[in-house]
């Protein structure tokens, strides 16, 4: 007995120095097949427990189950070991240079005149004003008359109107000078409480460094029972802390003439020249950004509606020149000169949907 | 309009500095445009006496000066042949800022060819203050040495420019501002009452106003005598401080007084007119004349002439003519103050293209009641410093009325502006302002002749808050409504906003390009619409309203590439004109790339069509298009390649064009290459069905596996793959979800003039799973309708 448990000391320690000499996979198989295969060295020395006396197999039985089960393990190990040699050699020999470039993908971007305009529309959907629009090619009733200008006064003299030639109807009709018709066109179609803003763009005929012939405005306009003047101030000095982003602006209202408000101001902000550039709320020079003012009475009379009833208010300012201003552009003309460069550098990505919750820019 | 501060002073007693004026100017509603100050320019300057001149040890042209200054004895040398012993000059310390040369000296003595140099004497021209550059200035008059260089020069006078509102024709007048400004509390108005001047005989001239809707009152008289040299010294500065140029005593008077009153005054040689003279219109050629300004004028019927019996003596209101014009001989005048329509003078001033003083002042409305005292202030001037005798006055006509008092309830003071004011306050501004004030339960307020721009309560309530000041309104917070607020952008806003994102997405830079072009142009797009073109273009290039925005766009990719961007692709959101009408406009997203290959080490490739026509449906799908019912048919405009462009429809409208632009077109629009576009008409997408519930439907998923069958057909040339695909599509509409082209292919082994389309159609079985019999005759039904379309199964 001690000399068959001595032979399946060498059987092992052979077998054992054999799986672990495998070299693939191959090699790992037939080891396996030669020891535990059906005919295998230890699979026929299981068979012989048949034939043992009860003490013989006492003592065999466990030691062949034993070798067998360390065996099958040292297999598997084996198994293991070569499998992921053989993965990594696969990898290494599938590796490329990772510093190639990706393909070049374009990048859009939308252009800062409309990230303003929804700026603009963040910040005033949330005091309830909506978005209106009318249309560019206006007449002289709703861009002059019903805006309290009196046919031959000289303040239409200085919008610098474009005028078409007469149509089919022998009426020329004109260019929208401000985005003011679009009050005349909301108030007359709606009825009061109204709050509304209504950029989009307005033509004058001029062409110098920081004048183009077409530009963009914003109007706004509230008319209920009990708005005042106070609440223009109010709203506007809202406005620009919300749209600069920051406590530090600084307005003042100053008396100014437009022929449909009444009282009538233009808001000026402080600001510094940095460079080229323009800082504002800081220095100690006042830059006119808009203008304002109590809707004239006459305005809401050619609108059907009784001054002694409703008031409210209305302002006008350049969006060009807000996105001048809070983001460094230092000329307005490229803005209607499409350049990729300037577009890249000025525009914004298309993911960016301005908003109070997150952000405006 | 511009006015110096000692002209303000006659009007205003003040003490207020500069900077205190032109804040107080600026809150009472006179924007400042331009303060220029003298004085603070020359600040660095003094007079000095030079003690001695002597010649320069190495240099022939200079001086060696020995220079008595504010800062002591001082050795300068100075190139200057006039410089001697004995001159009063003005003197720069070391460090000083000489304007005129525009560099500041060294802050310490230099060297000049051996000798120490401690500042400059300064010419006139270095300080900006003159022009006699042949030497150093040479002050006449006994200076104190160390006297501020302003004074000595007599440019301590700072001069003010500020814009005038077309509401406030009395602003043109020195002494309509000092009367704001005295009210704004920045001085004393002096408001005493102009002397009326006596005449010695009656006026030699008749007077008419044969036009009294043009000009309704007429004032003359008649000085003989005069002595028309220059004007005296303080008025010629006044006047060269306004920008004016001195000319004579007469001229300067004139002018004078429509920039002290905002009252134009014309003055006539008495011995060029006859002895009536008439307000009148117009007539033609026969009233052809040669006005003040060389040119030759002929006065329509409704333009309002001045004239005697036989000629025509100038426009009114606007400019005198040449023939009976002033000069330096002119002994004995008439003259001339009479109230001019404000429409009537403007449409005049336009149509002659003439643009004087006066016209600049009639036009926004001079004061009525200033005929006299302009007359009169002219007359005593005239007398003063010209001589002669004055005539009696003589007037026609009546000036017009002043407007109606006005009632003005205070309490709407309050509402209209937030501002509690007491009634006293409120009084106390309206009567500075010159409106006289009856208090009542209602206010009546009467507007004074120079306010023509005050018409209602609201008029004054401005005034108040004006004078009271804009910085005493209080800032109120303007809440929110009360109650839940709608998103306020519309379906189209949203609908603009998601396209232009998608756009983008694709790699399209927006852009934002004129609304008008060139009419050459928009006939290239089919042309621009009724009643679009403009009457006075800023330029001929943008003479029309675009018909598509696609032009610019187009034209911009070329110019990029000509700069070396040639792979930009645009996009623009915005509007296109087809008419007049206010509902002739349409809003757009049109996005334009140049067909250029890309560069990859991977291999590039060119764009085409279809490229284009993924960004169309993509951003159409983000405009919530019902992308899956658009029809695609390649009949797209003259503008579009014939063979290489469609057009997306709903029904019978028109949604978008894409494809490839017609290379004739690029080529008028000088383009290089080939350039691939879309256009959508967002207006042109119907609304969404509004959905009372955010909620969607319960989602229904089989369980069952999709069955997969490809399908090889055969089809002519002339079958649109589009049409074969909605005829697989359609063969039964409850099992089939999908029916893909997966390959096209002509050549070997398909006949001539046809193509072989590949597709993989998707059957969805629902309930159960289909049986070998029901595949089998869901593609009989595939194949019969593919042979409908005229395709046949490829064997």
């Amino acid at each position: 007995m001690m000399s068959q448990t001595a032979d399946l000391d060498a059987l092992e320690a052979r077998l054992s120095a054999g799986i672990a000499a495998a070299a693939d996979l191959k090699a790992l198989d037939d080891i396996r097949v030669a020891a535990l295969g059906k005919k295998g060295e230890v699979s026929l020395k299981m068979r012989e427990l048949g034939a043992m006396s009860p003490d013989e197999r006492q003592v065999m039985g466990p030691a062949l189950n034993g070798l067998r089960d360390r065996l099958s393990a040292a297999l598997d190990a084996r198994k293991q070991v070569l499998e992921d040699a053989a993965l990594n050699a696969a990898l290494a020999s599938e590796r490329i240079d990772i510093t190639l470039p990706a393909r070049r993908e374009p990048q859009g971007s939308l252009h800062p005149v409309a990230q303003v305009m929804e700026e603009l529309a963040a910040i005033f959907a949330d005091m309830g004003f909506a978005v209106a629009e009318g249309p560019d090619v206006e007449d002289d009733f709703h861009n002059f008359t019903a805006l309290n200008f009196p046919a031959g006064h000289p303040a239409r003299d200085m919008h610098d109107t474009f005028f078409m030639t007469p149509g089919a109807d022998g009426v020329a009709k004109l260019l929208r000078t401000h985005t003011s018709p679009v009050q005349i066109r909301t108030l007359m179609n709606n009825k009061p409480p109204i709050r509304i803003i209504a950029p989009g763009r307005v033509y004058r005929c001029d062409w110098d460094q920081t004048h183009t012939p077409m530009f963009h405005q914003v109007e706004g306009l509230v008319i209920d029972r009990d708005t005042h003047m106070g609440h223009l101030k109010g709203c506007l000095i809202d406005f620009l802390a919300a749209f600069f982003e920051t406590d530090e602006v600084e307005a003042r209202l100053r008396p100014h003439h437009f022929p449909f408000t009444e009282p009538s101001a233009e808001m000026d902000v402080r600001y510094e020249r940095v460079g080229d550039a323009v800082k504002v709320g800081s220095g100690d020079r006042w830059m006119e950004i808009l203008g304002c003012g109590m809707v004239h009475p006459n305005v809401i009379r050619a609108c059907g509606l009784d001054p002694d009833e409703y008031q409210g208010f209305a302002f006008g300012m350049g969006v060009d020149r807000l996105a001048m201003l809070k983001y460094g552009m230092p000329d307005l003309r490229p803005f209607f000169e499409p350049d990729a460069r300037w577009l890249a550098h000025y525009g914004f990505s298309p993911l960016l949907q301005a908003n109070l919750a997150t952000s405006l820019s | 309009m511009k006015f110096s501060l000692s002209w303000l002073k006659r009007h205003l007693d003040t003490d207020l500095s500069i900077p205190a004026l032109t804040d107080a100017m600026t809150m009472a509603g006179l924007e400042i445009e331009h303060v220029e100050d003298p004085a603070a320019r020359l600040a660095p300057f003094t007079t000095a006496r030079v003690i001695a001149a002597e010649p320069h040890p190495d240099a022939d042209k200079l001086r060696v000066c020995r220079v008595d200054t504010k800062d002591g004895e001082k050795q300068i040398v100075c190139g200057a042949p006039n410089a001697r012993a004995g001159m009063t000059a003005i003197y720069a310390p070391l460090g000083a800022y000489i304007p005129g040369l525009d560099f500041a000296l060294d802050p310490k003595p230099r060297k000049i060819r051996g000798v120490e140099s401690h500042g400059m004497l300064c010419s006139t021209k270095e300080l900006e203050a003159g022009e006699d550059h042949d030497g150093i200035a040479d002050l006449t008059g006994d200076w104190p040495v160390g006297t501020p260089a302003a004074e000595a020069l007599g440019l301590n006078d700072p001069v003010i420019d500020f814009e005038v509102t077309p509401n406030r024709p009395d602003w043109l007048g020195v002494h309509g501002i000092a009367r704001d400004l005295a009210a704004a509390g920045a001085g004393t108005f002096k408001s005493a009452p102009v002397g009326i001047v006596a005449g010695l005989f009656p006026c030699p001239v008749t007077i008419e106003t044969d036009w009294p809707e043009a000009c309704p009152v007429f004032a003359g008289r008649v000085i003989k005598g005069v002595k028309n040299g220059p004007s005296p010294d303080w008025l010629q500065r006044w006047l060269k401080a306004v920008g004016l140029r001195p000319i004579n005593l007469l001229v300067d008077v004139t002018n004078f007084v429509s920039y002290d009153r905002a009252r134009p005054l014309h003055v006539y040689d008495l011995s060029k007119i006859g002895r009536t003279i008439r307000a009148r219109r117009g007539a033609g050629e026969a009233d052809r004349f040669e006005a003040l300004d060389g040119r030759e004028y002929d006065p329509a019927s409704h333009h309002c002439v001045i004239a005697d019996d036989t000629r025509c003596l100038g426009l009114g209101g606007i400019m005198g003519g040449m023939y009976s014009g002033c000069t330096g001989d002119t002994k004995d005048v008439f003259i001339e103050s009479a109230w001019f329509d404000p429409a009537i003078t403007r449409v005049t001033g336009r149509e002659t293209g003439i643009d004087s003083d006066a016209k600049y002042r009639f036009e926004r409305g001079v004061d009525p009641e200033s005929v006299m005292d302009g007359l009169e202030l002219a007359t005593a001037l005239i007398l003063e410093y010209g001589g002669g005798e004055p005539s009696e006055v003589r007037v026609a006509g009546k000036a017009p009325g002043r407007l109606a008092a006005i009632e003005l309830d205070i309490a709407r003071v309050k509402t209209l502006l937030g501002l509690d004011l007491p009634p006293q306050r409120i009084e106390d501004i309206l009567t500075a302002l010159g409106f006289k004030v009856t208090r009542g339960a209602v206010w009546t307020v009467a507007p004074p002749s120079w306010r023509r721009d005050c018409r209602e309560a609201a008029d004054l309530i401005e005034e108040i808050a004006r004078i009271e000041g804009y910085d005493k309104l209080p800032a109120t917070r303007l809440s929110r409504p009360e109650g839940r607020l709608d998103a306020p952008a519309t379906p189209l806003q949203n609908r603009v906003r998601a396209a232009r994102r998608a756009v983008a997405q694709r790699g399209y830079q927006e852009a934002v390009t004129w609304s008008f072009c060139h009419h050459a142009q928009a006939a290239l797009f089919g042309g621009a619409g009724p009643g679009l073109r403009l009457a006075n273009p800023i330029s001929s290039e943008l003479d029309v309203m675009r018909p598509s925005a696609l032009i610019h766009l187009i034209t911009a990719l070329e110019a990029n590439a000509r700069r070396g961007l040639g792979d930009a692709r645009f996009f623009e959101a915005g509007p296109i004109y087809l008419n007049d009408q206010p509902d002739g406009q349409r809003t757009v997203v049109a996005a334009a790339r140049r067909v250029v290959a890309s560069r990859d080490w991977r291999g590039g490739a060119a764009p085409d069509v279809f490229d284009i026509k993924a960004d169309v449906l993509a951003a159409l799908a983000a405009a919530e298009a019902p992308v899956d019912n658009l029809q695609i048919t390649a009949d797209a405009r003259d503008w579009w390649h014939p063979g290489r462009s469609g057009v997306l429809r709903l029904g019978r409208n028109m949604i978008a064009e894409f494809g490839e632009i017609h290379p004739r077109v690029l080529k008028a629009l000088d383009v290089e290459g080939r350039v691939v576009a879309f256009e959508i008409v967002l207006d042109a997408i119907p609304a969404a069905r509004k959905k009372a519930l955010k909620a969607r439907p319960a989602l229904a998923l089989s369980d069952l596996m999709p069955v997969r069958r490809d399908f090889a057909f055969l089809a002519p040339d002339s079958l649109a793959a589009g049409e074969l695909l909605r005829a697989v599509r359609g063969a039964d509409k409850a099992l089939i979800t999908d029916a893909a082209l997966f390959d096209r292919y002509a050549g070997q082994g398909v006949p001539q003039g046809h193509v072989s389309l590949a597709v993989e159609v998707t059957l969805q079985p629902t309930g159960k799973t289909l049986t070998d019999a029901e595949i089998d005759a869901a593609s009989k039904a595939i194949i019969a309708a593919a042979e409908k379309a005229g395709a046949r199964l490829r064997s």
